[in-house]
Formats: structure tokens, sequence, C-alpha cells
């Protein structure tokens, strides 16, 4: 894929050939594409002499990486503790038959992806629900249509 | 040595102009939980209020006091009055506070929480004496609230520095010694005495040795450490540079999760000012010291707090914990000598310096020095981050700090996935990492999680369980495969499948996981259903025998139902139902079909909160009518 070329040119030029490198490298890959590419993949394994197999070992054991391409925005549902005894599971699923897709998808028209996270650390506004880089506390089901509408 | 004399009285300076009573003040709490309530709507009305009147205010942007329940937080200081802080702020109260308070010099009594002075203030209570902060000593979270977190000049003005000062003006092996002293162990939830880790790692002697700040708070309903970087950044980096004089490194690295990117930013920004007034670098604060720092992000795996997991993430591994020994303190990053701190002990380090390990001795119990952050949530009154000393009993926590459980008041969490949940009889258990873990529980990094009668207790052993599950780094079998059986076995429970030997079967594989596992993932694995079968066995054998369950929880367990004599016909919840399971002419009380319910709560919610009647929507046991 030749249009990415330059981007990860310029992404692997910061980091030193080195093993512990390859965290920090799939992090600001992800930033760039919203996602780790086969292509992505292969140029890092060739910068820093690991085999693909490596590097996937190592981006699919962390679950801040994603394989697929991200939508224009992205909703994070939190399901730690608080969030959990205050609904937070049942919200996530409402998002899922609302958008019309399963946890870690993206909506046909790119418009949403949805994922769930472990805590977002704002457990006395539980539940909490984050499009993009805005945090919403004190959700409910019923607010979820008029909150996405709010996101184009 | 007065570099730092000269820093702090430029900075005093600043800090002092600040605060002349002349000055209107407007403080915002714009951590992480005041943006989630809505503090960036407001400091936006703030900002076009200050413009349009031209008021003479200097808005200064200051991380977390606590009381999230209050959030959004707005203080204001004018008039030669104390600064009085408002609660639970929006746009529109923000309006009519800049108005009457800074425009009129009116305060808003309705709204104001308290004031911060010595002095009584117009009748309103202290903040601090409120009977959420009352109890508490803040040592940690000293400026939290205080300072604006990306302004080094406030925490210098606020004898900041002055901790890693007093450390430069010792030999190592002397600070290690007060810290020895002090009797401060990890606040990471081991407990491990933190003056021993330290004096290992320097008695290797090898070359080069690391100091890593562990900030990879993972546990589901903890935020602790988030705050505190968030709020006072400065202190953790002054007790990492602390300790790394103390174990002879030039290197630190803060592991933080990526989850945390407002954390993140102001450790950045704090790092920059570090360098900037020559306390990174070489030759600190004119001393033989050289030391830097970077931060490393974590990519999203509980495990990666356990610190040889960590370590190997660092390297760029997956994050699979190895055997200890031996220890990061012998041989840790690289195979170097590292010692791995929490947050929260890194942010006691320079108070236990400024003020000496005798002053730190007087907080806490005999064996448990000092005070611990938590983080008080679920369902209780008054939610927040607080700081007690150490010792006291979680009953106090909970009814005189929190303001008691919103209902009948069921199980506290403590430690999170790793803990266990104590009930009402063991609520005067003192909060030590001893007493703690002789209840089955653990100390663990601060997540203190009240459940009232509306929490199913096996619905949440199943949550953690199935949290450890995905999390479980899959090296040894018993934590991979036995905490996936266990999940299984409390899936049917939860949905009304299980047998009454299913409770036997969980304990077993319980032990086996606990004894078999190679990490204190899977060691401490099994605690939230070993504690919920000790403690409220009777509500797995409700499940299991009576096929019910008694919070209405269990989805598989449970029907919703209008209740006619309060329904009044809105149509308000046939316009939120998602399956068309509601129906009814306006006006007469309607219908729920249970074959078409999925149980996803909207119509409850709008009930609720939206409804001409209110409440006419209620769960009750499948089958009951």
């Amino acid at each position: 894929m030749e249009p990415m070329r330059e981007p990860m040119q310029s992404i692997l030029k910061e980091f030193p050939v080195e093993a512990g490198s390859l965290i920090p490298i799939l992090q600001k890959t992800q930033e760039a594409f919203g996602y780790i590419s086969p292509q992505a993949v292969e140029r890092i394994s060739r910068f820093l002499k690991l085999t693909e197999n490596e590097i996937f070992g190592v981006a699919s054991f962390y679950s801040q990486f994603r394989f697929i391409p991200k939508g224009r925005h992205s909703i994070t549902v939190c399901l730690g503790t608080a969030c959990h005894v205050r609904s937070g599971g049942i919200l996530l699923e409402a998002l899922e038959r609302h958008l019309e897709i399963q946890t870690g998808e993206c909506t046909a028209d790119g418009r949403f992806d949805l994922e769930a996270v472990a805590c977002l650390g704002c457990c006395a506004l539980a539940p909490v629900v984050k499009i993009d880089g805005d945090i919403y506390g004190n959700m409910a089901v019923i607010k979820i249509k008029e909150l996405l509408e709010k996101y184009e | 040595m007065n570099k730092l004399k000269a820093l702090a009285e430029r900075s005093r300076a600043e800090w002092q102009a600040l605060h002349h009573p002349d000055r209107a003040r407007i403080y915002l709490g714009m951590a992480s939980c005041g943006r989630a309530a809505g503090s960036e709507e407001v400091r936006k009305t703030v900002l076009a209020m200050v413009k349009k009147h031209r008021i003479a205010a200097q808005l200064v942007d200051v991380g977390c006091i606590g009381p999230c329940y209050l959030e959004p937080l707005m203080d204001i200081a004018a008039f030669g009055k104390p600064r009085i802080s408002y609660g639970n702020v929006n746009p529109a109260k923000a309006e009519m506070i800049i108005e009457k308070h800074l425009r009129r010099g009116e305060i808003v009594r309705n709204l104001a929480v308290g004031h911060f002075a010595d002095a009584p203030c117009d009748d309103l209570p202290e903040f601090f004496a409120q009977p959420m902060l009352k109890h508490q000593v803040r040592i940690v979270l000293k400026n939290c609230g205080f300072i604006d977190p990306e302004n080094i000049r406030h925490y210098l003005a606020r004898d900041g520095y002055s901790g890693l000062q007093k450390a430069l003006e010792l030999s190592p092996d002397q600070v290690i010694e007060a810290i020895a002293q002090s009797g401060l162990r990890g606040r990471g939830g081991a407990g491990f005495p933190t003056g021993k880790k330290w004096q290992i790692c320097r008695e290797t002697g090898r070359e080069p040795r690391y100091i890593i700040c562990n900030a990879d708070e993972g546990d589901p309903g903890a935020f602790m450490n988030r705050s505190l970087l968030e709020s006072d950044p400065h202190s953790v980096l002054e007790g990492m540079l602390i300790a790394g004089y103390a174990i002879g490194a030039s290197m630190g690295t803060i592991y933080i999760r990526a989850e945390y990117p407002l954390a993140i930013q102001r450790l950045k920004t704090a790092i920059r000012q570090m360098k900037e007034n020559g306390l990174l670098g070489r030759r600190i604060l004119g001393s033989a010291f050289h030391f830097d720092l970077k931060i490393k992000e974590g990519a999203g795996a509980f495990v990666c707090g356990e610190e040889t997991a960590l370590i190997q993430s660092i390297e760029g591994q997956r994050g699979m914990p190895r055997t200890k020994p031996p220890f990061p303190a012998s041989s840790g990053l690289f195979g170097a000598p590292t010692v791995i701190n929490n947050v929260e002990t890194l942010g006691t380090v320079p108070h236990i310096l400024r003020n000496g390990p005798t002053w730190y001795r007087q907080f806490g119990t005999e064996g448990n020095v000092g005070t611990k952050t938590f983080s008080l949530v679920g369902k209780v009154r008054r939610t927040g981050l607080i700081e007690v000393p150490l010792g006291t009993p979680l009953r106090k926590i909970i009814q005189d700090i929190g303001g008691g459980p919103q209902k009948t008041f069921k199980a506290v969490q403590t430690g999170g996935p790793s803990g266990g949940c104590l009930p009402e009889e063991l609520l005067d258990t003192p909060v030590t990492y001893e007493s703690l873990a002789a209840a089955g529980s653990i100390m663990g990094s601060g997540g203190l999680i009240v459940m009232d009668r509306d929490t199913c207790v096996v619905d949440v052993a199943r949550y953690f369980l199935d949290f450890i599950q995905r999390e479980s780094c899959g090296k040894c079998t018993s934590c991979r495969v036995g905490t996936r059986h266990m999940v299984e076995i409390l899936e049917r429970i939860c949905k009304g499948e299980g047998e009454i030997d299913d409770l036997n079967k969980l304990e077993s594989l319980a032990r086996t996981v606990k004894s078999t596992s190679l990490c204190g993932l899977g060691q401490t694995a099994p605690n939230p259903v070993l504690t919920t079968l000790r403690y409220f066995r009777n509500e797995y054998v409700e499940h299991v025998v009576g096929k019910y369950c008694p919070a209405l929880v269990c989805r598989s367990l449970i029907e919703y139902y209008v209740i006619p004599d309060k329904c009044t016909g809105c149509q308000r919840c046939v316009g939120v139902c998602p399956t068309g399971a509601i129906s009814g002419p306006r006006s007469e009380p309607h219908n729920l079909d249970k074959t078409k319910c999925i149980k996803c709560r909207a119509c409850l919610e709008i009930c609720r909160f939206d409804a001409i009647a209110g409440n006419a929507i209620a769960i009750r046991t499948r089958g009951e009518s």
C-alpha cells in the first residue's frame, strides 16, 4: 500500500531500533491510522527486525490495539465496577442495538465504532460513556439517542 | 545550594500576588471527573461572562478536591472574603453565581457548599469541617484542588521540591533510613516496606539501577492515582527523584495507562517545567545528582500492574509475569536492579522527607503507619476521593465520610477484582493490610465499592471473575482455564440453571486457582467468589434452589411489569421501548408484554425521570404476580 509509506516512515524514524520501541511504535501507528493494518505490521517488522508473528503476538496481547478501521467517532462504554452496578452493561447492549453493531465493530456508514473499556476512572459519575475525547457521566439508556445526534 | 530557595521565593511571590485579598479568583475543578460532570461547559460560560462584563478575575484550573458527588465544583474568592465553594454547578448556575458573587458581592447561599478560612464566614460551614472531609487526614492530597497542576510555581510555593532538597543534603543511605523509619509500605496494595525495597536495590551495587513509577491503575472502580497525577503531578515526580537519589538511579520511567490521557498530558507538562527549572537533567539543584524521566504508556492490559509483567511490557514484550525471585529490586528492567513503586507511595515520600519520619509515624497504627487514599464509589451517598489514616474502621469510612449507603447496606468491596466483598458484621474491621487479608479481602490499591440491597453479590462475583478471565495472560493453566470454568458456573447460577453442587465445585476450583497460579492476579482472582460464598452463601442458594435473585438484578430471573394503579397512560414508555413490548391507549394503564420485553431499562428510566406519574414500571421476580 503506497499511501502509507510516507507516514509510517515519519513514525519509525523517531524510534531507536530496539524491542522496547515496539509498543510505542504500535501506539503511534494506531494514532495515525486509527488501527494496525497488515501493511503497517510488515513495515514495523522490517524496521525492528522482528517477525510479523512476534509483532502480532505483542499487539494482540494488549486491548488497546485494534486491527480493523475506526469510525469517525469512537464510543467507549465503561464497564468498571461502579458502572457495572449502575447498569453499564445494559447501556452497552442498548448502544449495540441502537447502532446495529457488536462491541468492537464499526457501523456500515463509518460514523461510529463501539468499544468497552474496563475502567475510565470516573467511577463517582457512573455509568460513564466516552465519545471521542468527551466523557459523559450519569448516562442512561434513554439519553443515548439524543447524545449520538451530537456527532455526525 | 540555594537554587531551590530562589525558585521558591519567586514562586511564593507569584502565589501571594494571586491570593491577594483584593484580587478575585475563580477556581474550577478540571480533573477528568470534573470534566465528566460538565466542568468544561461551565468553564466556557465563566470565560464568556468574564469577558462580557470585563470582570477582573483570575481563572485558576485546579485538580480534584475530593467530593466527586459535588462536581462540577466552582469556587469564588472576591471582595476580601474567603474562597467559597459551590457544588453541582451547571452553566446556568455559574452565570448566576458570577452575576451575584463576582459582580455584586453577594454569596449565593443555597448553592454554596462551604468556605476555606480559619475564621467563620457568613454562617457558612467550613469546607473541611463537613462530614465528608472532617474525618480525613490529607497528606498525599494536600495540594489537590488548591494548585494549578500545570503550573510548577504553585507547587513550589507550597514547599514543593523541599523534600528533594532535604534528601540531597543527606546521604542516599540516610534517605533510605528515613523512609524505613517512617514505616511507609507500598500503597499499590501488597504493602512491602518501601525503605527495605530501596535498600535491597541499592545494596546490589550493580549499575545501572532504575526507578519505575507504577501508574497502571487497572482496578475497575479505582481512580486514586489518576486523580493525584491530574491534580498534583509534581508531588509524585519529586518522590521519584528522591527514590532515584536514594537507590542510585539516574533514569526513571513512569508506566501509565493509556486510558488516562489527561494525566499523561499533565505529566508531560510537569516534566517540561522541571527541565526548565533545573529539576531534571545534570546536577539537579546544584548537587552531583543527575536524573532523567520518561513516560511509557501502557497498552491496556490489567496484568501489567504486576511488576514483572510491567517490566516485560516496557521491554516491548507481551506482559506476562515471571517467577520471583529474582525480585525486580535485584534483577528488573533489562536485568538491572529496579525499584517499582506505586504512584501514591511516591507521592508520600516528599512529605516524609520534608517533615521527618517521626512526624509521619503519628498517623495510622503500629505496623500500618500513615494515610491511604481510597476511591469511595458505588451505592453510597457521598462518592469521591478520600484520604484517611490507616486503621480507620470501614464503618467510619462508609457511614461518616460516605454518608451511608443509598439503601440498606449489603457489602463493601475492597481491593478491586483481587479483593473481597465484606458484609455488615465486618464493618468494624480497621483498614490495615493484615486485617483486610484476615477477612478474606485485600487492601489493594484503594478502590472501595459500596453495595446496597439492590446489588446482587452473585452477579458481582461473576462480573469480577469475567474481568479476570479476560485479563488473565494465559501463562498458568489454572488461571487461564480455571477462571473460565468459574465464570461458566457463575453464569449458569445467574441464569437460574445452577445446581447446589455447583457451589462446591466453585469453591474447589477457587482453591486450585489460588494455590497454583504464578502471580498475584491468579492468586487473588478467586477472592470475590470465596468471600461472597463465605458471607453471602444464602444469596447463592436463593439463585440455585429458589431460582430467584433477591436483588432483582440477574436478568433471566426477573421481569418488568406495569403497576396499573400508578400508571396514568402517558405513553412515554411506549415511545422508548425498542421492541414494542408496551402498548395501551393514552390515559389508561399500559400493558407490558413479557414475551417481547428484553429488559433494557428504557421504560423504567423514562417512567422514573420523565413520566407524568413516575415509578409506575417496576421489576419483580419472574413468574410473580
